[in-house]
């Protein structure tokens, strides 16, 4: 008898240990898994039973249902209720169209076996296969874009790596998913890291690195457990090495972890801090990719576009880019999240409309209270009202409509939210966060909360309205890097979207 | 000395050597800047500098238990805020404010002594605190 009970921290944040635990003390013959997350987090804690016709669902489990559940016979697919019936006809799920998180929330993340009986190393098999030329070619190929927000080509990048000649390159992972409202990277970790170290060997055999480094947040303990646990045993089995899976090809993955920084997610911050420095941005060009991590050409690319690679390598580059819309191909890992009744995780195609992903996955706030507003893609991206709930969710048309995709993140507001306080505190985690390199950034946000501030309180509104649009313009195009030259986006479209909160009236 | 002895090997060890000494002292002593830059060649400046820059290196001892609160924006939607003044109003200097556990989805999200909390309410904090 094997049952799953999630080991991924949104679930143990709401009482997995413990359900497990008194799962275990009822049925001490039965093996628990503690799987990653199927991405439901609403349904947390999601108990899963192996039966004979695929696994069944409970959900959402507390501690205290648990004798109940034994009481119902659940481990026999007794009714109940909080039986979900089996779960991959959960609409929720079955409606998604997983590939980077295929293996996610289904398979024991630190099983090597249950990792190769579903997939795993098909696209690091491959890859020792193809030429870098040609394996450069095949991610180019697929239109697999950084996920990290920028949308930069992967393969471009890697292939600038690979023709730049050095005897050291590094591959750097960034997964410090400091955004609000993000947590794929962390899901991911948790609960298929293999996936992750496979796609960073790929890009390392690909571009000539020998040297992986995952600069992984502090505030995801749990992720950096698992990961750190991944890799010892990857080691063992010479995935990762002198010679990895008995190739010529040597790699090897360290993880650094961050140190409570934001800006640190900024690819050049990030490269000062494993360098052990202050987290200060650089001055581009020079690239990354000629000279990056301790002045050697290296590949920087987020977790889940890392993560991707092996499936592309698997499935081939045709069936990647037949998903999709114009320049955004394949699939995008969404995140549900805020005041949101359904939230977690929704891996669909490019060009799914927002109305669907609010409504639909989301079925509206979790305080019943009707959606007033959303902002998409961290604490840098936009805030849009629900008349711009048509929107197609994809690279170009979020751009398009003032705003930007991000790292996939969706933050749902109901009708209690004063947008004046959002792009407020949007200037004050600037300040906060701020590298201090340059003025604008540094200087512009203390100001910009100030200005915004006094239009709170009603003081020479429209005066300081044209100061502060007048201050997000020098922001934008005057500051080095995205910290300060985004802040002004939820400002700015918390302005021109929900005009009415910026009178001088307080809610 | 063993400590930093450990880090020999590592590129780029400063920051690494300053979350080892917090790890195992809870804080790091600024007596232990001058060692950190006499040990691995760097000026005192540059140890101070990464120091001073990161939220999560403390120069203090910390309070006997640690509550960090998530005042994202995802948390802030489901009543952030509030809870911060609660939990603050309670516990005082164990509080401080976080940006973001990942755990968007099941806010407001806080961390007690390391372990991660969902839906949480000051309830669930000084239960977990204890």
């Amino acid at each position: 008898m094997i049952i799953y009970v999630p080991g991924d921290s949104a679930a143990v944040s709401v009482g997995a240990d413990e359900v497990a635990a008194a799962i275990a003390l009822l049925a001490p013959a039965a093996t628990i898994v503690r799987n990653g997350s199927r991405g439901a987090l609403w349904l947390e804690t999601l108990v899963e039973i192996q039966t004979p016709n695929g696994r069944i669902a409970y959900g959402p489990v507390t501690p205290e249902d648990v004798a109940s559940l034994f009481a119902a016979d659940f481990l026999n697919g007794g009714m109940h209720p909080l039986a979900l019936g089996k779960t991959d006809q959960i609409k929720w799920l079955a409606n998604q169209d997983r590939v980077t998180f295929a293996r996610v929330g289904i398979i024991d993340p630190l099983s090597i076996s249950d990792y190769c009986a579903h997939g795993g190393l098909l696209g690091l098999t491959q890859a020792l296969e193809l030429s870098s030329e040609e394996l450069i070619s095949e991610v180019t190929e697929s239109g697999l874009r950084g996920r990290g927000g920028a949308g930069f080509p992967a393969g471009i990048k890697w292939r600038t790596v690979a023709q730049t000649a050095s005897a050291e390159k590094y591959i750097c992972c960034n997964a410090d998913e400091g955004d609000s409202g993000t947590f794929a990277d962390r899901m991911l970790i948790e609960g298929d890291p293999f996936t992750l170290i496979e796609g960073m060997t790929i890009a390392g055999i690909a571009v000539g690195a020998t040297k992986g480094i995952v600069y992984l947040r502090s505030e995801y303990p749990y992720a950096i457990a698992t990961l750190q646990k991944a890799i010892d045993s990857a080691r063992v089995n010479n995935w990762l090495g002198a010679s990895v899976l008995g190739s010529a090809h040597s790699f090897d993955i360290q993880i650094r972890v961050g140190a409570g920084s934001y800006v640190c997610g900024e690819e050049t911050a990030m490269l000062e801090s494993i360098e052990g420095k202050r987290g200060v941005v650089r001055a581009k060009p020079p690239l990354p990719a000629v000279e990056g991590l301790f002045g050697q050409p290296t590949v920087i690319n987020n977790v889940l576009t890392l993560s991707t690679v092996p499936m592309i390598l698997a499935d081939g580059a045709a069936a990647y880019k037949a998903r999709g819309v114009g320049r955004s191909l394949g699939t995008q890992v969404f995140q549900l999240a805020g005041n949101i009744a359904r939230g977690g995780i929704v891996e669909t195609a490019f060009g799914i409309p927002l109305k669907e992903l609010i409504n639909t996955y989301g079925d509206g706030t979790l305080t019943k209270r009707p959606v007033r507003a959303v902002q998409i893609g961290g604490p840098l991206g936009a805030y849009f009202s629900t008349e711009q709930f048509e929107t197609s969710m994809d690279y170009e048309s979020l751009i398009a409509a003032g705003g930007m995709l991000g790292h996939g993140g969706i933050v749902v507001f109901d009708d209690t939210v004063d947008l004046a306080v959002q792009a407020k505190f949007a200037m004050e985690f600037c300040a906060i966060e701020s590298c201090g390199k340059c003025t604008p950034c540094r200087i512009g946000s203390t100001r910009g909360a100030e200005t915004i501030d006094l239009i709170i309180k009603g003081v020479r509104i429209d005066e300081n309205k044209k100061l502060l649009l007048d201050l997000c313009e020098v922001m934008t195009d005057g500051s080095l890097c995205a910290m300060g030259g985004l802040t002004p986006l939820p400002v700015k479209s918390a302005m021109i979207n929900f005009p009415s909160d910026f009178n001088g009236v307080q809610k | 000395m063993l400590l930093l002895a450990t880090l020999r090997e590592e590129k780029g060890p400063v920051l690494m050597a300053l979350q080892l000494i917090q790890k195992e002292f809870g804080y790091v002593d600024p007596a232990c800047v001058e060692l950190i830059a006499n040990f691995f060649n760097k000026s005192r400046a540059e140890v101070h500098g990464v120091l001073t820059f990161y939220h999560d290196l403390r120069t203090t001892p910390p309070a006997e238990h640690q509550i960090s609160i998530c005042v994202a924006e995802a948390c802030q939607a489901v009543g952030a805020r509030s809870l911060e003044k609660e939990v603050k109003a309670k516990f005082g200097d164990e509080t401080k404010d976080a940006y973001c556990f990942g755990n968007c989805a099941l806010g407001p999200a806080a961390m007690v002594d390391g372990k991660i909390i969902g839906r949480a309410t000051l309830a669930k904090i000084e239960k977990a605190r204890q």
